[in-house]
């Protein structure tokens, strides 16, 4: 699973790519959450950009779940933004757009995270 | 093989309120508006045509549902509310004769076995009952249920034969004609799903079971256990969102991952089961909309059919 950075403004974008399924989900918790860490009170909002991501599945949800968790006991901020109408229906379906914030690009996220 | 559901409710029997049904009734008297109901034919039609949200209930017992394989003895799988009403439509169709009944239980929580001490055939003498269980504790636990002060009527009050057949999980017994396998659960005291083999088709009751989706070989065998089944009952009670989130731990399941465990067993049809109590007709009805639309979104060949079942629902294997 390849995960890249970049930083727009004081927003750290964490964008990720491929399939989110029983191959690829191990390989995205393990690289996902250490950088997460800094993801507290005073540090950087994350903005996960999905444009890249063409499935994901249940261990792939559960990873997000995980995030969501780490982040929200550090009580940081993150969002996810960016993703495919199949991406988007799924997150539908299975209520993760409960879980997560999810916008429809990098730079609403952004905003709304600084606000 | 023929499935006949009389409880699909999870954790609580349910019903509709004044205020549900006058709801409906709303609704199809505004669906009605403009049409020619002269007449039962055409108002029975109008009726047949409407959403079943409108014109019907998911129904309100606890889990209970009869297989009929056309053998002589009656095959019933857990004793929830629903039991009542079985054992009603029992003594119609049979009056006084005795009658077998092989009740498989999926553990012993309330919800579960509840409808034992108003079945009316365990009252009747010369019927028999055979509870087979993999929890050691069957008995006592039908026992206790019938003592003081929970219920009037003690459990030696049953004129029927009540025997007990402890099982062992991933043996395949012979009974009522069926190959029967049980797997064990992730829940609270364990539960047990129940695997039925006849004439080359296949019936999994897989309910009150936790999946935890970290857990790999666990996955595998339910996969397995799944395999190739024309029908798989089970439990999808919860959102996958709150499966593993506030409700992890409840030992309960959800839409999401009965579609991926029956993709991957190659099942022909999900029949999503234990309702979530608080859920009305219209909430369950989407929940079986969403469970579709991510049936076709993460389709790979295999075409898997999902239907909810309901009170009263009949499926032919």
């Amino acid at each position: 699973m390849q995960l890249s950075y970049r930083q727009l403004g004081p927003v750290r974008v964490i964008a990720v790519q491929g399939r989110l399924d029983h191959t690829h989900a191990p390989g995205f918790e393990s690289e996902l959450l250490p950088q997460l860490q800094a993801c507290d009170r005073t540090g950087m909002p994350v903005v996960l950009d999905f444009s890249g991501v063409e499935y994901i599945s249940s261990v792939g949800l559960r990873v997000l779940m995980l995030a969501a968790k780490q982040v929200k006991a550090q009580q940081g901020r993150i969002a996810i933004a960016a993703l495919s109408p199949i991406v988007a229906e799924i997150f539908q379906v299975s209520h993760f757009d409960m879980v997560l914030r999810v916008f429809a690009d990098i730079d609403a996220a952004s905003t709304a995270l600084l606000q | 093989m023929k499935i006949r559901f009389w409880g699909t409710r999870g954790s609580l029997p349910v019903s509709l309120t004044a205020q549900d049904v006058r709801g409906k009734l709303l609704n199809a008297l505004a669906l009605a508006g403009g049409r020619n109901l002269s007449g039962p034919g055409a108002i029975e039609a109008f009726v047949d045509s409407l959403d079943f949200t409108v014109a019907g209930t998911y129904g309100g017992h606890s889990s209970c549902v009869q297989v009929d394989n056309g053998s002589a003895e009656h095959v019933i799988l857990d004793m929830g509310s629903g039991l009542r009403p079985l054992g009603q439509h029992m003594l119609q169709l049979h009056g006084p004769q005795p009658q077998t009944y092989h009740v498989f239980q999926s553990h012993l929580h309330w919800d579960h076995i509840m409808g034992l001490p108003f079945f009316t055939p365990a009252y009747i003498a010369g019927n028999r009952i055979i509870v087979h269980s993999c929890h050691s504790q069957v008995e006592s636990a039908l026992r206790r249920q019938q003592d003081p002060p929970s219920f009037p009527v003690g459990f030696g009050h049953f004129g029927a034969a009540i025997e007990f057949d402890l099982m062992q999980p991933g043996q395949t017994c012979s009974i009522a004609g069926m190959g029967v396998t049980a797997h064990r659960q992730r829940h609270s005291g364990d539960s047990y799903g129940w695997r039925f083999d006849i004439g080359g088709k296949r019936l999994v009751y897989t309910t009150d079971s936790e999946h935890r989706i970290e857990q790999q070989d666990e996955r595998q065998g339910f996969v397995e256990f799944f395999q190739s089944a024309d029908a798989v009952i089970f439990d999808a009670m919860y959102s996958l969102a709150d499966a593993i989130s506030v409700k992890a731990d409840w030992g309960h399941s959800s839409n999401i991952m009965g579609v991926e465990l029956c993709q991957a067993a190659r099942v022909r049809t999900l029949v999503m089961f234990h309702h979530e109590p608080s859920y009305s007709d219209r909430q369950i009805h989407q929940v079986l909309e969403e469970t579709r639309r991510y049936e076709r979104l993460t389709r790979e060949g295999h075409a898997l059919e999902v239907i909810s079942a309901w009170d009263g629902l009949e499926l032919d294997l």
